[in-house]
């Protein structure tokens, strides 16, 4: 079945030396899942898209509380982002290693960007906590609600993100660049990116725009 | 992509090179419109749509050389995929956001 669909995609590929470093059936197998995770990514754009209108239509309705003006810190959601753009960078790293077969990289690499991930969440950890603290909660408004609807859903997956990472890079040094870890290294590519790409939305529509 | 290489295995993979282009253009498009914001040196309107346009080229920047996506056979289901989703996007939020708008337009002439 797989094989059934993936042969017009997959037909440029023969006679590329490429294609023998693999075992064949495995390798479209591989493919199969990451155009699966990709389809899931599709999804997940869409539950974003949909707070995103959300946070759109009660971006105004501020109670009488502070708006975005009030609260944002345009520095430090620099430093989130900045954290996050590294993160990603470091990932590209991790997968060159990984195509050159160079465990010891993947592994340094991915080490990295754990701690970029990890940095950005304890930012927006923080973030959150000064909010709360100051009386700026989600249940002060239905701006407020939204805010952290928002960019607390990119957090949670962000957070889903370093689980992952942290157990493939104990998969990775127990079993080695195996073609499986190669596959799960490769949709773990694709959802950290993701995230990045999501991130470019939230600083531009949530902290810019209620700047601006 | 610049260099002679197999055209699949940069388009798929990436490279170094192809990484690097990717980050600094990501660096240079998020530091002009945090740049305006933070010292606002044109109007609120023109502020507004650069940054909307710097992020949507952001986007498009990571699509292609962080997510590799491309016009090789290999992409195509992808592309498609994402086609689609963007489609749904643009319905759901532009659709979403003109009624609430209207909405709440109409409640307040009453």
């Amino acid at each position: 079945m797989s094989n059934l669909v993936f042969d017009g995609a997959k037909g440029h590929d023969h006679g590329h030396d490429h294609d023998h470093e693999h075992d064949h059936g495995h390798h479209d197998a591989g493919e199969m899942k990451i155009y699966g995770f990709w389809i899931y990514l599709m999804t997940d754009c869409i539950l974003f898209a949909s707070i995103f209108a959300i946070y759109a239509v009660l971006v105004n309705n501020v109670a009488g509380g502070p708006s975005g003006h009030d609260i944002f810190e345009l520095p430090y959601v620099l430093g989130e982002t900045a954290c996050l753009l590294l993160s990603s960078i470091t990932y590209g790293f991790a997968m060159l290693a990984m195509h050159k077969g160079n465990k010891a990289g993947v592994l340094g690499w991915l080490f990295i960007t754990f701690l970029f991930g990890l940095g950005f969440i304890g930012m927006e950890v923080n973030e959150f906590h000064t909010l709360v603290s100051e009386g700026y909660g989600p249940n002060r408004s239905g701006f407020l609600s939204a805010f952290f609807t928002l960019v607390g859903t990119h957090g949670l997956h962000v957070t889903s993100g370093l689980i992952w990472m942290a157990i493939l890079m104990y998969q990775v040094s127990k079993h080695g660049l195996t073609g499986a870890n190669q596959t799960r290294l490769s949709m773990l590519s694709l959802f950290w990116h993701f995230l990045d790409v999501v991130w470019i939305c939230v600083f531009t529509v949530v902290y810019l725009m209620g700047t601006i | 992509m610049a260099n002679s290489h197999h055209s699949h295995d940069d388009s798929s993979h990436g490279s170094f090179k192809s990484y690097m282009i990717g980050f600094v253009l990501s660096i240079i498009l998020t530091a002009i419109p945090f740049g305006l914001v933070m010292f606002p040196t044109i109007s609120k309107v023109a502020t507004l749509w650069v940054v909307l346009i710097f992020a949507i080229v952001q986007v498009l920047v990571h699509l292609v050389y962080f997510l590799h996506l491309d016009r090789s056979a290999a992409q195509r289901n992808s592309v498609v995929a994402f086609a689609f989703a963007t489609l749904v996007i643009v319905l759901l939020v532009g659709l979403s956001v003109w009624i609430m708008f209207s909405i709440h337009t109409a409640m307040m002439a009453k």
